[in-house]
């Protein structure tokens, strides 16, 4: 491999229904098969056993989506932004939805470490007719201990704001809420509606945005 | 029940989120196909009655989906088995099994048709007609159920699950299941009752429809004769064959979870030219056909494109006996260089794998080299039919070591009868010896994995009369092997000795064990493919309620002359041959490849038109030049097709 060619990548990309249930280290792989389906010439480490170099922000838990998923690549050879674009969507499957593809530094610090926050837009199936005084409730708390993964934390802190949006065109209520995202401090949206008092499997959790630190442009 | 696609999409949203791995019940992947339901009317759900993760895997369900959906008049759908999480949150909400593409339920598709390669899928596949609302019993099936039809290597003895299934396919479906596409759309057309349907598809070549049979025993218990009970019904079935091997399947469903088999799979040649007596795909996959290495190559080339999957599968029996082995991994090897894939190629036979193959292959190593000696002694491979030498595995194996390969994975078979305790001690004493070749070349890296399997007789082998092993010896010789092959490189596996017997006694059961079958799933007996599910008790107490004695089918030596319950379908490889070949085997004699000598076993003059239409190196068997009339029946409904007689 010449590394003299080596250009990394930024992919923006939607993650949408058919892949609410794909894990992490099975979008690793579905990554690495859409890039060879695509034709681009992705760059591998060196060893007797090669792995793709591929970069993915932070991740998604199983059964939300998102339209605001990022993905750093590398390729061996420089290729048109143009081309890249064109091929990747008609390579991504159902389940992936390319929005944007841009050349990043190559000494550019990782996407994970970037990430200091994320917004996240809840849908409930049913109607939630207190869910106003849930959320202010809430708010209103200086502190909501809770246990994860036999961990004790403080939710609070990591909730920078909670809206309660106008419900959507069938009449379902909906939230928007913004959480902290840093290592050892990432707020989940399923924790805080456990919070309020609603169980996170009747409603529909979806992504909107990632925020990066500064200087990080996505 | 919940009915609609939508409803059952209604349950879903809120259930997924509580059931592991919903991955396996959303599909939705790439490269599946979704057609309009409304404007087709004949659907087809296929199925493979154990989880996803295997389903997804097997190749013959990805080879009949792309050839249905092929068809403008007809879709095809897949549906799995739900884990038990599943199944009880099934249960509890009433959601009958669903198709993944569209989310009917099985009970509303035209045809449901069943992928049964190996006998321990049998519960799950009653356990799935259950859960779709089926009624399980053909008999009881009226005009709105759908047609059950099922196919695959352990239908060649279909008697234990023959009131379950309206029609078997025997033999290669891919041309099997458009005559049965084209007879089911006539018969709809026309209107006419459930039972003509049936009729009619026992003429197509290949089908075997049950119910128009009647089995008769002798007073002993042991069969007598199949009896058709309309004159169409054909005795007996031959088993369908494509006359050359159908272009490779190329649109694979790529999965967006992790799989059994995470690869393209290339079939490159069907069929083994070898004849080891134990070997049931052997005898019933005959003649052997190739593909060329230019359509296996092509074939990668557009599978890649379509899929981007990292790993390619050259599959067959016998990889290495395969014409142009070199020639085919170099052309891969080349053709695909850079792109990061793994080549695989299973199935090495030891007295094939040339060094030229392993220089071919090194670049490709992955996690060890697998070969299967089967035995270790050499009356037991006198008595099995493969006689490979062990300076020849032992010089094979330091190749291998000295090619950068760590860990050899050695084959073993215990259990045949004749099999005394010095030849297990044997079996042990080579894989040290292997080891040994191993530390030679590559000191303490190197490692020996032994797989050892029990062997269960299969119909229409050359061991279709011998008896299984007692489990208690069984059970004498894996603790010899448990205490003998331990230490630093060394590894063993086994099979559960009772999972074992399930295996033998629906592989040369009768009508009878039908209702064992039926009385094990009510009392709770499925996934027996699973250690964790296999439910021993549940199988005795079932031959407890029917009144049978398991040992009847299993550790009975049956006599020359008795008549088995699965001979009015024919492989063609006559009872003769098999017969002969038995009692070669008695007396210790071999028989060579058969690409050296024809033996005459059947094939070539059930097939002789098709060879002589198919000449030169497509078929491994003999050419046939000289214009010999056959018997022939054209079938009723499909003119081009044709129900060869056997040449019995």
């Amino acid at each position: 491999m010449n590394d003299d060619n080596l250009t990394r990548l930024r992919i923006e990309y939607g993650k949408t229904e058919a892949m609410r249930f794909t894990g992490h280290l099975d979008l690793y792989k579905t990554w690495e098969r859409t890039l060879r389906r695509a034709g681009l010439p992705l760059a591998y480490s060196q060893g007797f056993n090669p792995r793709p170099k591929i970069n993915l922000s932070s991740a998604l838990p199983l059964g939300f989506t998102s339209q605001a998923e990022t993905i750093d690549i590398w390729l061996e050879d420089p290729v048109e932004l143009d081309q890249i674009e064109t091929s990747l969507r008609s390579a991504a499957p159902p389940g992936i939805n390319i929005q944007a593809v841009s050349e990043v530094d190559l000494r550019a610090p990782a996407l994970q470490t970037q990430v200091i926050a994320a917004e996240f837009e809840v849908t409930f199936f049913d109607p939630v007719p207190d869910l106003r005084e849930r959320v202010e409730a809430i708010l209103a708390a200086d502190a909501l201990p809770r246990v994860r993964r036999k961990k004790e934390y403080d939710l609070r802190p990591l909730i920078e704001q909670i809206t309660v949006l106008p419900e959507d065109e069938q009449g379902k209520p909906r939230l928007h809420m913004r959480l902290t995202a840093q290592e050892g401090a990432t707020g989940r949206p399923d924790e805080v509606l456990a919070e309020l008092g609603l169980p996170p499997e009747a409603s529909r959790i979806h992504r909107t945005k990632i925020h990066y630190a500064e200087g990080e442009s996505v | 029940m919940v009915r609609t696609p939508h409803e059952i999409s209604q349950k879903l949203e809120h259930l997924l989120p509580g059931i592991q791995k919903p991955g396996r019940y959303t599909g939705g992947e790439l490269n599946q196909v979704v057609k309009d339901w409304d404007a087709i009317a004949t659907r087809v759900a296929l199925v493979f009655p154990d989880i996803y993760e295997l389903g997804m895997s097997n190749l013959g369900m990805s080879i009949l989906y792309e050839i249905v959906n092929n068809r403008p008049d007809a879709l095809a759908e897949r549906a799995y088995i739900p884990w038990v999480d599943m199944e009880a949150v099934m249960r509890s909400e009433e959601i009958p099994l669903f198709s993944l593409e569209t989310r009917h339920s099985l009970a509303d598709f035209s045809i449901v048709g069943f992928s049964l390669p190996y006998e321990t899928l049998y519960t799950n596949t009653l356990n799935a007609l259950d859960l779709a609302g089926i009624p399980l019993f053909s008999s009881e099936r009226s005009d709105d159920d759908p047609l059950i039809i099922a196919g695959g290597h352990s239908t060649f003895n279909p008697e234990p699950m023959h009131p379950f299934i309206d029609a078997f396919v025997i033999g290669e479906g891919e041309d099997a299941i458009q005559d049965i596409i084209d007879v089911y759309r006539e018969w709809r057309d026309t209107g006419k009752p459930r039972r003509e349907l049936l009729t009619e598809l026992s003429q197509i070549w290949g089908v075997y429809v049950p119910a128009l049979y009647e089995a008769h025993y002798l007073p002993d218990g042991t069969f007598s004769h199949m009896e058709p009970l309309i004159e169409q019904a054909p005795l007996p079935v031959v088993k369908r064959i494509a006359p050359q091997m159908p272009p490779p399947t190329t649109r694979f469903i790529v999965p967006y979870m992790d799989i059994v088999h995470n690869r393209i799979p290339i079939e490159i040649m069907r069929g083994c030219t070898r004849g080891c007596r134990f070997c049931h795909a052997g005898m019933i996959t005959r003649p052997v056909r190739e593909r060329t290495v230019e359509e296996v190559v092509s074939a990668i080339e557009t599978a890649l494109e379509q899929t981007g999957f990292e790993e390619i599968g050259l599959l067959s029996l016998s990889s290495s006996d395969y014409t142009h082995v070199v020639e085919l991994v170099n052309a891969v090897s080349e053709s695909f260089a850079g792109r990061n894939l793994k080549i695989s190629l299973p199935s090495l036979r030891i007295e094939s794998v040339s060094v030229d193959l392993m220089e071919a292959l090194k670049y490709n190593r992955g996690g060890g080299f697998t070969l299967a000696p089967e035995a270790a002694t050499e009356k037991m491979r006198e008595i099995i039919n493969k006689p490979v030498s062990t300076a020849q595995l032992l010089e094979t194996a330091r190749e291998i070591y000295a090619r950068g390969w760590t860990t050899i994975k050695l084959y073993f078979m215990i259990g045949h009868p004749s099999e005394s305790m010095e030849d297990v001690q044997a079996i042990a004493d080579l894989c040290k010896a292997v080891l040994a070749e191993g530390r030679k070349v590559i000191g303490n890296r190197a490692k020996v994995n032994a797989g050892v399997s029990t062997f269960v007789p299969k119909p229409h082998t050359p061991f279709q009369w011998v008896p299984c092993d007692t489990i208690e010896r069984i059970r004498e010789k894996q603790d010899l092997l448990k205490r003998e092959l331990r230490g630093r490189g060394l590894k063993l596996n086994w099979n559960n000795p009772e999972e074992t017997l399930l295996e033998a006694w629906l592989s040369r059961g009768d009508r009878h064990m039908a209702e064992v079958v039926y009385r094990a799933w009510q009392g709770g007996a499925k996934f027996d493919a699973w250690n964790e599910h296999f439910d021993y008790t549940a199988w005795l107490a079932a031959f407890d309620q029917v009144g049978l004695d398991p040992a009847f089918y299993t550790h009975r030596r049956r006599p020359l002359d008795e008549v088995f319950p699965w001979e009015h379908l024919s492989t063609t490889v006559r009872k003769k041959f098999l017969t002969e070949d038995y009692l070669w085997s008695q007396r210790g004699q071999t028989r060579v490849d058969c690409r050296e000598r024809c033996f005459a076993c059947g094939i070539l003059p059930t097939f002789a038109d098709l060879r002589r239409e198919n000449p030169g190196e497509v078929w491994q068997c003999p050419e046939v030049k000289n214009k010999r009339v056959r018997v022939q029946k054209s079938s009723a409904l499909i003119g081009a097709n044709q129900i060869p007689i056997s040449g019995d």
